[in-house]
């Protein structure tokens, strides 16, 4: 059986694959969340600069993970 | 005289390789750009251009999985171009007819199953390596789905946990972004994994004829047209597919695309790195099904998934069983004569499905249409009053429609029609 089935290979893309196809969206949610949960408005209406300074620190990291995967992707990908 | 021969029919199966490039586009434009539309991130022209550009652009990219496809399956000592040929037609078919029936099914099963198939009619069993077969193409498309069901469920509900605040307006606003930006990376991906399958088999092609050395590389010319012919394929979009994946699988909102199309970015880059691809469809499939899963209270049409699994499950079969027929044919006529007539045969069946397929056009402009489920009434009234939504049942007794929608009732009521019409005459 494990002729035809590489464990190793498949254990590596779940964990890995769970780290970005799931980190990624969580962090941005996380973005999205610091930005523009309710919570955030101020009474004014606007949002303090703490915020949105967390809020694009999460945006830059997931930039720098798509520029990091087409970089990758470039490089031949193995 | 025998080389002009070759060379015709070397022009013969480069040319059938490109037409199954443009039908691998266009069948899995969907996978990447599914999403996107059915939540009105792009506009559906938009977003196949947006795809077809990037599948272009990744097609240059990386060029290392062009071997793999032409060493890995069948032994390349056996392969002829007759066989080559064949296997195309068994690949280009299978693809056409589950892009009728808007199944989104992987395109490089199909081409793998052809060519298992036409090498099994012209030398026997011992021409296939099984264990690579089971191994890299058969076993990869049971684990495919289910990881990506597993890495989309949990994204999708960890970003519904987080968000959950936030105004619907405000996540749709941003989470389209992000889809975009997934979506994309799908596409990029997708052009140099996929593009490479035609490259492959236009190298095994050039080397089963002799034109180059067993160990060559891809040559540019083999690059070029294999990225054109995959990108005016997506370009000109498989909205029956797209359809299917938008729209009939799960009520995607943009958080869920975004999810799922981070999902299947992850896992076809991961997959590629650990040196073990899984198929851009059934990833992409799995993802969007995954992020149904993770969001509660999204329905998940199971039947339709089941149909779809049915279909991945015959998917090298069924190829290959065109593959050996066409195989057979040729041998039956034999020689050169016998390939000219197999690629007759599939311009006249692609023809066919084509018109067929006009009957019941899915185009950009109808491809977000409300999904008629083929459910019966019951499960209907059943969801109606589990959500407490009468709306839902008057829906179904009395066609009143706003405004927006009334264009895609009345061509459904046409459709209905003329099958009506259909069934008399037979």
């Amino acid at each position: 059986m494990s002729e035809y089935i590489e464990w190793g290979a498949i254990a590596n893309i779940i964990v890995v694959g769970l780290l970005f196809g799931a980190g990624v969206p969580a962090l941005f949610a996380l973005g999205v969340r610091t930005i523009a949960s309710p919570a955030a408005f101020r009474e004014d209406g606007t949002v303090s600069l703490t915020r949105r300074i967390a809020a694009y620190a999460c945006f830059s990291v997931i930039v720098l993970a798509i520029v990091g995967a087409i970089i990758y992707i470039a490089a031949g990908g193995h | 005289m025998d080389y002009a021969n070759v060379s015709i029919l070397l022009v013969l199966v480069v040319a059938t390789a490109l037409a199954f490039d443009f039908t691998n586009g266009f069948h899995d434009t969907g996978n990447a750009m599914a999403t996107s539309i059915a939540t009105r991130a792009l506009k559906p022209k938009t977003a196949v251009g947006l795809s077809a550009s990037l599948n272009l652009v990744g097609a240059f990219l990386s060029l290392s999985v062009a071997a793999t496809i032409a060493t890995g399956i069948v032994d390349s000592g056996v392969v002829t171009l007759e066989v080559v040929l064949a296997g195309l037609v068994g690949g280009i078919l299978w693809n056409l007819i589950t892009w009728f029936f808007g199944i989104p099914s992987s395109s490089s099963h199909a081409l793998v199953g052809g060519i298992v198939g036409a090498v099994i009619a012209a030398v026997g069993t011992s021409g296939v390596q099984w264990t690579g077969l089971v191994g890299k193409v058969l076993i990869p498309a049971l684990i495919a789905p289910i990881v990506a069901i597993a890495v989309a469920s949990i994204g999708t509900w960890l970003v519904v946990r987080i968000t959950r605040d936030v105004k619907d307006k405000t996540n749709d606003r941003m989470f389209r972004w992000g889809q975009i930006g997934s979506a994309s990376l799908v596409s990029l991906a997708h052009g140099t994994n996929d593009a490479q399958k035609s490259m492959g088999i236009i190298l095994l092609a050039l080397i089963a004829s002799g034109v180059a050395p067993s160990d060559s590389g891809v040559p540019f010319w083999v690059v070029l047209s294999c990225a054109l012919a995959m990108a005016l394929g997506t370009y000109i979009g498989g909205w029956r597919v797209i359809r299917t994946l938008g729209k009939g699988l799960v009520e995607l909102s943009s958080r869920q695309g975004m999810a799922a199309e981070t999902s299947s970015a992850a896992i076809i880059l991961v997959s590629s790195h650990f040196g073990y691809s899984l198929s851009t469809t059934h990833v992409a499939t799995g993802s969007i099904m995954g992020s149904g899963v993770g969001m509660k209270g999204a329905k998940v049409r199971w039947s339709v998934a089941g149909r779809m699994f049915g279909a991945w499950v015959i998917t090298v079969p069924c190829a290959a069983a065109v593959g050996a027929f066409a195989v057979l044919i040729e041998q039956g006529i034999g020689g050169t004569a016998g390939a000219y007539v197999i690629f007759g045969l599939l311009v006249l069946a692609s023809a066919f499905i084509y018109l067929r397929s006009r009957r019941t056009k899915v185009d950009s402009k109808n491809v977000n249409d409300e999904w008629e489920s083929e459910a019966d009434n019951e499960s209907v009234v059943a969801q109606s009053v589990a959500s407490h939504n009468p709306q839902l049942m008057r829906i179904k007794s009395k066609p009143r429609r706003k405004k927006g929608k009334k264009k895609g009732r009345e061509n459904h009521k046409k459709k209905k029609h003329r099958k009506h019409k259909k069934s008399e005459k037979g």
